[in-house]
């Protein structure tokens, strides 16, 4: 590989990594024809993982990294000193097909900075993915940021090639975008959702492509004041209004160019995965945000006890619960079940009475659930309304590290 | 005496399979049974039950089988045959008793299987060997169950144009465009060292990683050390978290620079103004794009002269329209023609457009028959049409049938319902009739001879509608 592009491809991920999206799933299964390349899962896959954790499913690269935007957060604002690198659309073309049949990726997630301006931009990357499918038949998964600011009919044009469009919302405020991302509007990001939102409806009924994997978007969490609360609630809003398919929600991370109006700190990474469990609950576990507020303070999540507990401890009435007779709803009420242990938690019951052994079987997070649960041959007695079930629950404090 | 059953080595699931159909004829019970894979290749062993016929078992049970026939477990064969027999005796739901000891045992078997593709499918890579110009890629990848066979049909799915072969300590794949081929196990040295685009994976790898997040704990959850040797990116792992913490260290405790470069102020301001800045601009733009479902040649504009009193928005071009380029010339064309000319409107001084800019149409023998737009279709092209109208700045615009009342309204709107004066979008006044193709539909003479009528109708009072509108503009 040419030594430049591998210079440039370099600084292109390193400018594309705050991005926590990378998921490669929701696509229609398909695959490619005879001279085609690729194909989608339905599931996605993760190729590799990086030491974050996080994993590698997509090649995430900015198209280039020179912006006229100045947002406070990013690390590619024009204000940086950053090393900027612009790629051709024949560069990423390339890159993408031959990672992809090296078996490196599911296929690719481009977003960029913003050159020229708004519409020049989403053209050269609706171009790539254009590129992509009819000269190289490719199959894979495309994944491209609409630039909200672009013209309606480049989205339009762009929904057609690829499988999900998400547009940012990065800040969950109007305030928190003035005053750190003022070229910004939230205007323009609702209306493209709503956009890309009335549009995939109608293709769907018409038996059209339009972003079939659905759209989603990113909030950054920590650069502002906004609480959890007002998070989710922001959250709940956009999953209502315009069927997002996920809001990634993205610790503000130190970034190697501060910005003098936003003061580095290390990243909130457990506020981040509280938020993620909360957003669990909102879509698959029946909660409401008042409800998930509830388990918190002051419109914050608890941070050592997960978001599903909390709510159990500050709602004992309503428990235990007996898992041979309960509903459904009430059964993923329970901390410690999951989704998937419920389903088999149904099926099984309906043949067999179910005890602390099965439930075992079940659920690999069973003590969390026992003062919660009523079971063949289980009572919790007393325990569900014990003044200490909340310390017996949660993790063991960190002891402080002492010299 | 327990029976013994000779399977061969690995994923014998033919064998299996006709092994239990004949135990269950026999009425031979789990426990008298012992299972191996010790078969002589070639040699069927003696004590294998003679043919029976197929066994109808619960589909949750099927489920369960090919999957775990793939696992190393000895003991896989022994506890599928246990979960048959006892499905085929009295405990027919037993497969979705999840919290049964050997139904828990069998899913963690299954789910081991499914995770050993899945991985598979992940972290296989393949280096280019021989001419690039022919392009043949290999892989060397160990599995850690008997899963080569049932992973061929992904790969096959997904380079179904490449040539390519998977080698491994348990076989190997190849394929050429068109077969499949099961080979012999091999061995690492049997693919090459290295790949030209290595080098920017790994680079690639490196810079997608964020220091602030280290977090080996979940990588290693997903991504176990036994792959990495195979992987060309994780050698950089551990150097990647040794330097983390001081990276991060060093990013939070760095001042604010001010930016080196000058600002863009002029770029910045000239990007706001990005819109087409004029009706030809716009245009030219249309015309470059292809039409959103293939097949016309090109797209019709509109015509007439920015300014117009009145703007006519018709549906999208015909067949005619089409070839010629040019809106409003065929059949439906001409009536509206002659209805304006009653109607003492003039063409030439009126604005006629589409609302979809592109021909669509179904190919039958020679002919072209035209498709009405769906509502996806008009909602793709109106943001033209706006664009377009706010450069001609008509008095009056008038919609032409349904398509074009639902570019201009944002909604489905019946056409007969609401036929007269409207309010169109940001407040324009505005006037809703028929498409003129309409009138050429109608079966009858006569009904044909009323309907143009009320055409004709329509026009005039969208003419009287024009006056009163310029009138009121002068005053």
């Amino acid at each position: 590989m040419d030594q430049t592009l591998v210079k440039k491809l370099r600084i292109l991920a390193d400018a594309a990594k705050y991005d926590a999206s990378c998921s490669s799933s929701n696509a229609p299964k398909r695959a490619a024809g005879v001279d085609g390349l690729g194909s989608t899962t339905g599931s996605g896959i993760c190729h590799a993982y990086t030491p974050d954790g996080r994993c590698v499913s997509l090649l995430k690269i900015l198209l280039t990294n020179y912006c006229l935007f100045d947002c406070a957060y990013c690390i590619n604002r024009r204000s940086s000193n950053v090393e900027r690198a612009r790629f051709t659309v024949e560069e990423v073309v390339a890159l993408t097909v031959n990672f992809y049949k090296r078996n490196y990726i599911e296929g690719l997630f481009l977003s960029s900075g913003v050159i020229k301006s708004p519409d020049y931009t989403m053209e050269q990357m609706m171009l790539v993915a254009k590129t992509l499918r009819q000269k190289h038949g490719f199959a894979g998964y495309i994944h491209l940021k609409a630039i909200p600011e672009a013209s309606p009919w480049l989205v339009e044009q762009a929904g057609l090639w690829a499988d999900r469009l998400s547009v940012n919302l990065e800040l969950p405020s109007q305030q928190s975008l003035q005053r750190l991302a003022p070229e910004k509007d939230v205007d323009g990001i609702q209306s493209t959702m709503g956009q890309v939102k009335e549009r995939i409806v109608e293709a769907k009924a018409e038996r059209r492509r339009f972003s079939p994997a659905g759209q989603s978007t990113q909030v950054i969490v920590g650069a502002d004041d906004t609480t959890d609360e007002g998070v989710l609630r922001a959250s709940d809003t956009m999953y209502r209004r315009y069927d997002l398919s996920r809001v990634y929600y993205s610790a503000f991370s130190p970034i190697p160019e501060p910005s003098v109006i936003l003061p580095l700190k290390p990243p909130p990474l457990q506020r981040e995965n509280r938020l993620y469990q909360a957003d669990w609950l909102l879509r698959h576990y029946g909660f409401s945000v008042d409800e998930i507020a509830e388990g918190g303070e002051g419109g914050m999540l608890d941070l050592e006890i997960d978001p599903k507990l909390a709510w159990a401890l500050k709602n004992r009435h309503r428990f235990p619960v007996d898992v041979n007779t309960a509903d459904r709803e009430m059964l993923l009420r329970v901390p410690g079940f999951g989704k998937r242990a419920v389903d088999k938690m149904v099926a099984a019951r309906r043949h067999t009475r179910l005890g602390l052994e099965d439930l075992a079987r079940l659920t690999p997070t069973l003590k969390r659930a026992r003062p919660f649960i009523i079971a063949e041959d289980h009572s919790p007695h007393g325990l569900t309304d014990r003044a200490d079930l909340r310390a017996r629950l949660a993790p063991p404090a960190k002891q402080l590290s002492l010299f | 005496m327990a029976r013994h059953i000779a399977l061969r080595e690995g994923a014998d699931l033919d064998s299996f399979r006709q092994a239990a159909r004949g135990l269950v004829a026999e009425g031979v019970p789990p426990e008298a049974v012992t299972w191996g894979s010790d078969a002589a290749p070639g040699l069927f062993a003696a004590e294998a039950p003679a043919d029976a016929p197929p066994l109808a078992l619960p589909r949750a049970v099927a489920e369960f089988i090919q999957p775990v026939v793939c696992h190393r477990d000895p003991e896989r064969y022994g506890l599928l045959y246990g979960l048959i027999w006892r499905s085929l005796h009295g405990e027919r739901a037993l497969a979705e008793v999840s919290s049964d000891p050997l139904v828990h045992r069998l899913e963690r078997m299954r789910k081991a299987i499914r995770r050993d593709l899945h991985k598979m499918h992940a972290f296989v890579r393949f280096r280019q060997v021989g001419d690039p110009a022919e392009e043949r890629f290999t892989a060397w990848f160990e599995p850690e169950h008997f899963i080569l066979e049932a992973t061929a049909d992904f790969f096959v799915e997904r380079f179904r144009a490449l040539r390519w072969s998977i080698v491994t300590p348990i076989g190997s794949l190849h394929w050429d465009r068109e077969a499949l081929r099961f080979g012999p196990p091999g061995t690492r040295a049997d693919v090459p060292e290295s790949d030209a685009f290595e080098e920017g994976w790994r680079g690639y790898y490196a810079s997608i990683f964020n220091p602030a997040r280290v977090n080996p704990t979940a990588m290693r959850a997903e991504m176990p050390k036994k792959y990495w040797h195979n992987m060309p990116e994780a050698a950089l792992i551990p150097d990647l978290i040794r330097e983390a913490p001081a990276r991060t260290r060093e990013m939070i405790a760095k001042q604010a620079a001010l930016p080196k470069r000058r600002d863009p102020a002029r770029a910045v301001e000239k990007m706001a103004r990005q819109a087409p800045p004029t009706l030809a601009a716009l245009n030219a733009l249309i015309a470059a794009t292809d039409p959103l479902v293939p097949g016309a040649t090109r797209a019709v504009l509109g015509e007439g002269p920015e300014g117009a009193t009145i703007a006519f928005v018709g549906e999208q071009p015909g067949d005619q329209e089409d070839l010629a380029g040019r809106c409003f010339i065929g059949p439906a064309g001409q009536v509206l023609d002659r209805a304006m000319q009653e109607a003492g409107i003039d063409r030439a001084r009126s604005y006629l457009t589409n609302a979809v800019k592109h021909f669509k149409f179904v190919q039958q023998g020679k002919r072209r028959i035209h498709q009405s737009p769906t509502t996806g279709e008009v909602k793709h092209y109106r943001w033209w049409l706006k664009q377009e109208l706010d450069f001609v700045k008509p008095k009056l615009v008038v919609a032409l049938g349904g398509s074009a009342a639902l570019a201009l309204t944002g909604e489905v709107v019946p056409v007969m319902r609401y036929r007269g004066r409207a309010r169109f979008e940001g407040g324009q006044p505005g006037y809703i009739m028929p498409h003129p193709s309409y009138l050429l539909r109608l079966p009858d003479e006569a009904a044909k001879a009323r309907a143009y009528e009320d055409f004709v109708a329509d026009l005039r009072a969208i003419r009287a509608m024009a006056e009163e509108l310029e009138a009121g503009a002068a005053a």
